[in-house]
């Protein structure tokens, strides 16, 4: 059985490259025929004799020289090779009619928008097996050409924006691009040629045809300037090329935060800080000397726009309701940032999260883990190691669940888990208890002025706190052994997290709850406001200190001490948690003084041009692999949940039940900051019937919580019906995969009948002309009937010879 | 720019534009690299877009230098008839595919067309376990054993048509989604024929979203 045939049947000879497609309108006659051919096929056999025509098998394109068959499998004939390699679910990648014909059903897809389209339209859709009636005789330019005439017909139907867009996402080479947009383009201008006559209508057309052409050129050229004005595109791309798109999602994460500070930054720049600026009340108070510490301290008095005494300035006659506009556009950039924040989450989370990507992980890792964007020789020998590392570490996974731990081993590994996690959380209550017992200390002793720069020690203690203690955790994971790297990362983010966190929540507690009681008589918001301008500046302090001793220091012992050739890694997660920390202190204190986030962009400014000279001079790539996509969507999460939902709570408990301070701010004489806007409310009520919707609305949909119900119930049914759906589509999906699998056993069965029918004549030939010039035996009857018997009986798999794996 | 010969016409520039995901700069900034790897006396336009690299030249390139896949991606974009020259629209060609605006179906399809080294129309085994040795790097030491690629790519028997590979002992009919079996054949061959074909392939990349990078 296991013997080559050098046999033909009317199998035309098709080099490896261009299959041959039936046209798509063929689909109903093919079925038909497929069975009459088999039956053709025998009765040739039988009657006509059997053509020895010994074709090398060669014939068949280079491509099958390279065909190396696994050991111990038997080489099928080269005509079955050839119709297995013939077959569409293999030409669709490689010919170009099988391209041109798929994106000819596209077109038409993209032209007939509203109605489905036929089935027998449907050339990718239909089953291969179902289309292999390849053996007729027609030349293969025949059969493209028509495709391609088909294909440019309908081109022709479509706008040019749209052309060009089919165009350009075709897999062709560029030179059949080009041709098929001369002939679609061609007639076209025949057409509009033969217009000549009715000037008037010819010329407007013209006229409109120039105008869309010019929008078009403008367009593409504003685009394409856009495109080249994005900052630092070039630094990003060296990044990229240099380190991967690991390293690169730091940057970009950098640049978003700066997007969301910009939109944060303008309306208040625009009713706040501009009203101030412009119309600028006397000063209060004395204003004292100003000298470089201040710029540390933030410790500035006098009416300025940092801190947050506001006076109230008249607009040219009318009063500028102050406090109402410093609540409304609080409310307002507030507002306008969740909804970025949260618009951007789920963009991202729509790109990175596909159903059932469980599953599949090793295909995945293979086809998908080489990072293109590398160019250096060293870093994509990091790749090489990184990816086979993952590999290693899958395979090993995937052995460790064959063979589960015992009772005892699993125990162990969850005791151990479980003091581990008891430590770190240990650690970050004491880290709390540290910075309450601090903020206590200098809450008792108040600072005299002069002495400012004993404001600093609490942001230091924080800083330190927070530069410490990540360390401590990680030497303490390093006791567990997880079986998954990937989750080692997210393990210690989370820990870190939530040790920010803590303290964060340990500081609003002190400032909302013991500062404001102890600074009744004088400005807390002032004080806080500071406070926090002084936690920034210090946070940047240490981050540059960080980047100085961590990456440049240590690259330098790390040579000429320990004479390694291996630079210090670049930590991802712990800087992204960093800028997360800063982020959420602006958050925080913007209530209290309105100019923080420009700070904040000079800071990200700075401590971007320090990150990626120290990057470029002192760091290699981390050897961990690293779903790019996939963290970028999990910071955005922990910038939208933890962080920026703790600072709008912190808002709203600052706005809703603190009171204000009695001697500056522009809510000095109201009980709560949210009073203005219950206040003006009543004003309105008290103006007239031309404004009384507005009180309507305040009174029935925001301090009305029926409304709210109602909203977050809907909100509630909405995600109810879209996990459904998605529960939906995952038995869909599964019974698809089932019902293509039951495809390909089918092919299976008939590729391996064909190759058994081939077999038989090739021993039937054999024997013949072994027999020298003796007639036939009365094989061919017994073939036929046998053939038939074979066929057409029984519907069950049945138990074949041959092991249909080994068919590639 | 260089010598006067070598700028595009505009026409060529604009309709290079339109039918890639290239911008004028970047379709610019790829001809004068092309030109320079030309000799001198076929650096005019007219000669540049007739003239033939050799895979030798492009493999010179820092970007493509670093790349394992480097010598299928030129024969893959190479249209030449003996498949071992770039002109200079398959480079830009090559350009296109590769870069960040590339729909990820074009870019998959052409993946799948690098991968398959050995050009049938589909991924078999021996497709794959070049190419992740390709993945691993090129050292003895560092390449998979062979017991660990027998194990990723294929390992128990596909087709549940009641036959068993070497040593596998499992039989009968898997319905091919246990997730906890996880081999590449077994996650991406659909139809169990032993290979992945091109749709299979576009299947398992739309499930990933980092390869649009």
């Amino acid at each position: 059985m296991a013997q080559p045939l050098a046999f033909i049947l009317d199998v035309p000879e098709t080099p490896g490259n261009q299959g041959q497609e039936p046209s798509p309108y063929d689909e109903s006659e093919v079925h038909d025929s497929f069975h009459q051919l088999i039956q053709e096929q025998s009765q040739r056999a039988a009657q006509e004799g059997l053509e020895l025509q010994p074709r090398e098998p060669g014939a068949s394109g280079s491509d099958h020289q390279t065909l190396r068959q696994p050991e111990g499998v038997p080489a099928h004939s080269t005509a079955t090779l050839r119709i297995l390699a013939s077959m569409p679910s293999r030409t669709i990648g490689r010919s170009r009619g099988a391209i041109i014909s798929q994106y000819y059903n596209r077109t038409v897809q993209l032209r007939r928008r509203g109605s489905r389209p036929l089935l027998g339209d449907m050339v990718r859709s239909a089953r291969p097996s179902l289309r292999l009636y390849d053996l007729e005789l027609d030349p293969m330019a025949r059969g493209e050409e028509e495709k391609q005439s088909l294909l440019v017909k309908e081109l022709q139907g479509l706008s040019v924006a749209q052309r060009d867009h089919m165009l350009r996402g075709m897999p062709l080479s560029l030179a059949e691009k080009r041709c098929l947009r001369e002939k679609s383009r061609t007639p076209r201008g025949r057409r509009r040629g033969q217009q000549g006559h009715g000037g008037g209508f010819s010329c407007c057309s013209r006229l409109r045809y120039a105008c869309i052409l010019a929008l078009h050129s403008l367009g593409v050229a504003l685009l394409s300037r856009l495109h080249a004005l994005m900052p630092w595109r070039y630094a990003l791309k060296r990044i990229g090329g240099q380190f991967g798109s690991s390293v690169l999602s730091y940057f970009l994460f950098l640049k978003t935060l700066l997007v969301f500070n910009a939109l944060l930054l303008l309306p208040l720049l625009a009713f706040i800080v501009g009203a101030q600026a412009a119309f600028p009340a006397a000063p209060s108070a004395t204003a004292s000397a100003c000298t470089g510490l201040e710029l540390l301290t933030g410790t500035v008095r006098s009416c300025r726009p940092l801190t947050g005494d506001q006076c109230t300035p008249r607009v040219g006659g009318l009063p500028y309701n102050m406090p109402l506009a410093y609540l409304f556009t609080m409310g307002v950039a507030f507002f306008i940032t969740c909804i970025a924040l949260v618009y951007s989450m789920a963009h991202s989370f729509g790109e990175s999260y596909r159903v059932g990507s469980a599953s599949g992980v090793h295909a995945i890792t293979v086809f998908c883990s080489w990072d293109y964007k590398v160019t250096q020789k060293r870093a994509s020998r990091l790749q090489h190691d990184s990816v086979r590392t993952r590999l290693k570490e899958l395979l090993a996974e995937w052995r460790l669940r064959q063979e589960p731990r015992s009772v005892c081993g699993k125990m162990r590994q969850a005791a151990v888990l479980g003091i581990v996690w008891l430590l770190c959380l240990g650690t970050v209550l004491g880290c709390a208890v540290a910075v309450h017992a601090f903020s206590e200390l200098m809450l008792q002793s108040p600072v005299v002025a002069g002495r400012e720069v004993a404001l600093l020690a609490l942001p230091l203690v924080v800083s330190l706190l927070n530069l410490g203690a990540p360390y401590l955790c990680r030497g303490l994971a390093a006791l567990e052994q997880h079986d998954s790297p990937v989750l080692e990362v997210y393990v210690a983010v989370c820990r870190n997290l939530f040790l920010k966190m803590v303290v964060l929540g340990t500081l609003c507690y002190h400032w909302l709850g013991r500062r404001v009681g102890a600074l009744q008589g004088q400005c807390w918001e002032d004080f806080v406001g500071q406070e926090l301008y002084r936690f920034m500046v210090m946070d940047f302090v240490f981050a540059l200190l960080d980047t100085l001793f961590g990456e440049l220091v240590w690259r330098a012992i790390s040579e000429k001490k320990l004479k390694r050739r291996r630079k210090p890694e670049f930590d991802i997660a712990r800087n992204v948690l960093e800028l997360i920390y800063g982020q959420t202190l602006t958050w925080l204190g913007v209530l209290f003084s309105p100019l923080l986030p420009a700070v904040q962009i000079i800071k990200l400014l700075l401590l971007f041009y320090v990150k990626k000279t120290s990057l470029l001079a002192n760091c290699q790539a981390p050897r961990r692999p690293w779903l790019a996509s996939h963290m970028s969507t999990v910071f955005l999460t922990l910038l939208c949940f933890p962080s920026f939902l703790g600072a709008a709570i912190f808002f709203c408990y600052a706005v809703w039940q603190v009171k204000p301070s009695s001697i500056c701010g522009p809510f000095r004489t109201l009980d709560t900051m949210y009073q203005a806007g219950t206040v003006w409310v009543r004003l309105l009520e008290r103006a007239g019937p031309r404004v009384s919707w507005l009180p309507w609305v305040h009174r029935n949909l925001v301090e009305n919580t029926f409304f709210i119900f109602l909203v977050s119930a809907l909100l509630l049914a909405v995600i109810y019906l879209n996990i459904q759906v998605v529960r939906g589509q995952r038995k869909v999906i599964c019974l698809l995969k089932e019902q293509i699998s039951n495809e390909g056993e089918d092919k299976i069965f008939l590729i391996n009948k064909l190759h058994s029918v081939y077999e038989r004549k090739e021993r039937k030939e054999k024997a013949r002309s072994r027999a020298g010039g003796t007639e036939e035996a009365a094989t061919p009857p017994a073939l036929l009937t046998e053939g038939r018997d074979a066929r057409w009986d029984g519907n069950g798999p049945r138990r074949l010879t041959l092991q249909p794996e080994l068919l590639a | 720019m260089g010598g006067s010969g070598s700028r595009l016409s505009k026409e060529l520039l604009a309709e290079y534009q339109d039918l890639t995901f290239l911008t004028k700069q970047e379709i610019l900034l790829a001809h004068r690299r092309f030109c320079e790897l030309l000799p001198q006396e076929q650096r005019s336009m007219e000669e540049s877009l007739r003239a033939q690299v050799s895979f030798e030249q492009i493999l010179s390139l820092p970007e493509l230098k670093a790349n394992p896949f480097k010598e299928r991606i030129c024969r893959v974009f190479s249209t030449a008839p003996t498949r071992d020259s770039l002109s200079f629209e398959d480079f830009l060609d090559l350009l296109s595919v590769f870069s960040d605006t590339a729909t990820p179906d074009i870019k998959s399809h052409y993946a799948f067309r690098i991968f398959d080294f050995d050009d049938d129309g589909t991924l078999n085994r021996e497709d794959l376990s070049r190419l992740v040795n390709c993945l691993t790097g090129e050292g003895e030491d560092t390449r998979l054993s062979a017991a660990e690629m027998k194990q990723l790519i294929d390992n128990v028997s596909v087709a549940g048509l009641g036959l068993a590979g070497p040593g596998s002992g499992r039989e009968g009919w898997t319905c091919g989604l246990k997730p906890s079996h996880s081999q590449i054949l077994e996650e991406s061959d659909i139809d169990r024929d032993g290979t992945i074909n091109l749709s299979e392939f576009q299947h398992v990349i739309s499930r990933s979203p980092d390869f649009a990078s």
